[in-house]
């Protein structure tokens, strides 16, 4: 099956650029937020899109593929709001050019009742 | 075994990438930097141990890259919880 | 207190889930394997039943696997958007970004809706969730358009809680 292989190969390479894409975004951004923004988007797009086009490439391994794809796609957000209320709570601020900050003052009350 | 152009060059975009990380994760100025730049880095190693696996025609390496996004999952979600002083 | 039909269709549709988990990892259809995952799901369904069921049967009622697969879809499609969002922010040398905490408040009413919701939002143009507390999202937005709630609402989850409610009510 030729066709198989030059989808499969497509989605690959796509799946690198993204997970390239993804890693310069870690780099480049200014805060933790912003870098978490670029990092989880673009790497489980690549990461779901590469296993996609080795699913491709070798048939067989299709099931246990899109089992590591449903994995990846539920846990990657999940890691990615932990680690984002995670900062939050550690005290770290925002890179702002105006100040937006609307859960401030609720995590203030949520403070003051917890102590 | 004939290899595929494709994949070597995924293979060289997959290796840049794991520089800019590690760049950013001996850089990164907090903790909560070092840990995104690992969480990235995790999923970026799963999808390679599964290229890896085609590449090898290894069966066994895509179980390696399941236990890898598992174990990678939980010890993000473990340090996102010692940074939010819940541990 | 629950019903005992709804608590049994419960249980069944937790086990269901997970012999496909199981299967899943396995893919293998020899009897022996398919045994030993039926029994291994009854007993990790046995000791998480507390905790861990969503939903009854009812959800694979035909109307609403109708709505989750225009969900898919729908999810994809804002997917490949945030990337090629994230790629244009990312790629330009001033980096045009404009960052700041927006909150809103869902109408859903399900807890597994909402953990649906926040992580559909994660993986949309440029807005993560970082915190959910009772009906209120708390959003990460990295280019702020507006601060006003209800707006807010309409342009960060606007598509995905309309069928999001159409599958969970």
């Amino acid at each position: 099956m030729e066709i198989l292989k030059y989808i499969g190969s497509f989605f690959v390479l796509l799946g690198s650029i993204f997970l390239f894409l993804g890693a310069l975004g870690i780099y480049r951004m200014p805060d933790v937020y912003n870098r978490l923004q670029a990092g989880t988007k673009s790497s489980t797009l690549g990461a779901m899109s590469m296993l996609l086009g080795i699913g491709f490439l070798q048939p067989d391994w299709m099931v246990k593929m899109i089992v590591i794809i449903i994995f990846i796609a539920v846990s990657n957000p999940l890691s990615s709001h932990a680690l984002a209320r995670g900062a939050y709570r550690a005290g770290l601020s925002l890179f702002q050019k105006e100040k937006i900050d609307a859960y401030e003052k609720d995590y203030k009350d949520m403070e003051d009742k917890e102590l | 075994m004939e290899m595929n152009i494709v994949l070597y060059i995924a293979l060289g975009f997959i290796g840049l990438a794991l520089i800019l990380g590690i760049l950013r994760f001996i850089k990164g100025p907090t903790a909560a930097d070092r840990v995104v730049a690992l969480d990235t880095m995790s999923v970026i190693v799963t999808a390679t141990l599964a290229l890896l696996a085609y590449i090898f025609q290894r069966y066994i390496y895509v179980d390696v890259s399941l236990v890898y996004a598992i174990l990678g999952f939980i010890g993000v979600i473990v340090l996102a919880r010692y940074l939010e002083k819940a541990l | 207190m629950q019903s005992k039909g709804l608590t049994i269709s419960k249980f069944v549709y937790s086990w269901l889930l997970m012999f496909a988990v199981w299967y899943g990892f396995t893919t293998s259809t020899a009897l022996p394997e398919l045994i030993t995952g039926v029994i291994v799901s009854l007993v990790v369904t046995l000791i998480t039943a507390k905790a861990a069921q969503c939903c009854g049967l009812d959800i694979l009622l035909p109307h609403r696997i109708f709505y989750m697969v225009k969900y898919i879809f729908v999810f994809i499609i804002a997917l490949l958007k945030a990337n090629f969002d994230i790629a244009r922010r990312v790629l330009s040398p001033s980096l045009p970004i404009n960052p700041g905490i927006v909150e809103f408040e869902t109408k859903l009413n399900s807890d597994f809706a909402k953990m649906i919701l926040a992580n559909s939002i994660t993986l949309t143009p440029g807005t993560i969730t970082v915190d959910l507390v009772g009906n209120k999202y708390f959003i990460h937005w990295v280019d702020v358009k507006t601060e006003d709630s209800e707006e807010a609402r309409q342009e960060i989850a606007g598509d995905f809680e309309k069928i999001l409610l159409k599958i969970f009510n």
